[in-house]
């Protein structure tokens, strides 16, 4: 049984004591057996990351009504192994204008900013990598090696259209920090905690969406703007910038490049599930007496991976309904509406967990919701007006509908 | 084990795997550069001029303006932290601090910065 309740600590135990036995220091044996469990973390995360190529295909061709890879195996499965094999044989064309190290450089560490982010993923109580008690910041700060990384993509290739998609990226990715650090206060405020292990238990019994459903929605905005998809990829704007800030790349540089991204949002719907929806918890249905088989690792694991997947889900979902949004309108949108509306709502929270901090926890959940309901109805009522008196100003005063229809 | 020696763990497997990809990309791949395949794509034409160039100045004042607010909200997590124990005075002192860097936000509005001219 104790191999059902902590894995990761038996097959350390079991890794160190054989590497002892060798004898090897055991401070050397234990960095020794925490390299191969980081190793074995991020080749899983690999794996994940191909089928993801395969999950993002299928979705979007059954979003444009078309059927997606089919071909190869049971529902086209094997198609990206085949993609990954094309772009390991393919020739790598360097431009000769381009700056060579930064060039290089620029892939991988577009790939990196992304794995390093699963150092902080609870995928169970005890199977973290690091349970750092600065975690949201960390996640601000790997989000910055990605920012760095397609300034290098663009600058480096010597090409107008990679320098002006990565100037848009970066634009839109350093505008859209400022709402999701904002946003990152909330549960650090409601769980008072930054660690991701603390803030998931702090979910129980009320997770965060239900306590701040506005900062769950500001969040995801935010997230999906910094993965730099649609509506929010001027960046890479296809129709006019090609491919924007990787037009440049071919071969696996470009394969690091789309995997990255892929595993970026698989990774946010998988932040978003964490900080809103509980993590691996199960909205605590596992602390149920009848539903006690339910807390154990594995099923933890499981529910960690379907609550990214959805999120993942969501954002795809997002990126193939929405149209592309002009970049004046998309800064604008940020800094205009989504930062005031962000540190509005940081503000409102503050207050009310001042207030009811001391009540039991469903009067302080209820109240809340119930301000995040208020300001989310003064903000669609003020745009409702706003918008009105826009087009009162192109269209002239709005008509009674009798008389518009002609009677 | 120290944290940060884990993360730093992170950091170098972080990097060995692209690296690795991309090495093994390197070895397989066939080789034969020349200087048409080499020139810098653009639909085909000659590309005019070099592109390291001067660049439009909006996208050097957003990154500013972000520079500020993202100092500033970074002050805003240790006061998240410990809001709960903290008690109404410094719940009050927080909003005071997130009030004057909305007064920022409003005035670099004012001042036409956030307009892409």
């Amino acid at each position: 049984m104790d191999f059902l309740k902590d894995p990761l600590k038996l097959a350390a135990d079991w890794l160190i004591g054989l590497m002892t036995g060798w004898g090897m220091p055991e401070g050397v044996a234990t960095g020794v057996a925490a390299f191969l469990g980081i190793f074995v973390l991020i080749a899983i995360l690999m794996v994940i990351d191909i089928f993801l190529v395969w999950l993002e295909r299928k979705v979007v061709a059954r979003f444009q009504d078309r059927i997606g890879p089919n071909r190869l195996g049971p529902f086209g499965l094997i198609q990206p192994f085949a993609d990954i094999i094309k772009l390991l044989i393919k020739e790598d064309i360097t431009p000769a204008n381009a700056d060579k190290v930064v060039y290089n450089l620029a892939p991988m560490l577009s790939m990196m900013s992304v794995l390093i982010l699963w150092a902080i993923i609870p995928l169970a109580p005890n199977i973290l990598g690091v349970d750092l008690n600065v975690a949201a910041l960390y996640i601000v700060a790997t989000g910055a090696i990605g920012t760095l990384s397609i300034i290098m993509a663009g600058w480096s290739s010597n090409n107008k259209f990679a320098l002006l998609g990565a100037f848009r990226q970066v634009a839109v990715m350093v505008s859209f920090e400022i709402p999701m650090v904002a946003s990152l206060l909330i549960p650090t405020i409601l769980s008072g905690s930054m660690g991701m292990n603390a803030i998931t238990r702090a979910q129980y019994p009320l997770p965060f969406f239900i306590l701040s459903p506005l900062a769950a929605l500001i969040f995801l905005i935010a997230a999906i703007a910094e993965l730099g998809r649609a509506p929010f990829d001027m960046g890479e704007a296809e129709s006019e910038l090609i491919s924007g800030y990787n037009v440049e790349y071919s071969g696996m540089k470009f394969g690091m490049f789309y995997a990255g991204e892929l595993l970026h949002a698989f990774t946010f719907g998988g932040f978003w599930g964490i900080l809103f929806f509980g993590g691996y918890g199960l909205f605590g249905l596992e602390k149920l007496p009848a539903l006690a088989f339910l807390d154990n690792v594995y099923i933890n694991m499981l529910t960690l991976i379907v609550k990214a997947v959805i999120g993942y889900w969501i954002i795809m979902w997002v990126k193939y309904t929405m149209m592309r949004i002009r970049i004046d309108h998309m800064l604008a949108f940020n800094w205009k509406f989504l930062t005031p509306l962000s540190f509005a709502l940081l503000i409102v929270t503050a207050l009310v967990h001042a207030l009811a901090k001391d009540a039991s926890p469903w009067v302080y959940g209820l109240s809340m919701f119930l301000s995040n309901l208020v300001l989310g109805w003064i903000v669609v009522e003020f745009l409702r007006r706003y918008s009105r008196a826009e087009r009162e100003k192109v269209e002239g005063p709005a008509k009674p509908a009798m008389e518009a229809a002609g009677h | 084990m120290n944290q940060w020696l884990l993360v730093a763990f992170f950091f170098i497997v972080g990097l060995i795997i692209p690296v690795g990809a991309i090495g093994v990309a390197a070895i397989l791949g066939p080789k034969k550069p020349n200087p048409v395949k080499q020139e810098t794509y653009e639909c085909g034409l000659e590309t005019v001029g070099d592109s390291w160039v001067q660049f439009k100045a909006q996208y050097y004042i957003f990154a500013l303006v972000f520079l500020i607010f993202d100092v500033e909200t970074v002050f805003l997590f240790p006061w998240a932290v410990r809001l709960g124990q903290l008690g109404l005075f410094a719940v009050i002192e927080g909003i005071v601090f997130i009030a004057i860097l909305i007064a920022g936000l409003v005035y670099t509005w004012r001042k036409g910065m956030l307009e892409w001219a």
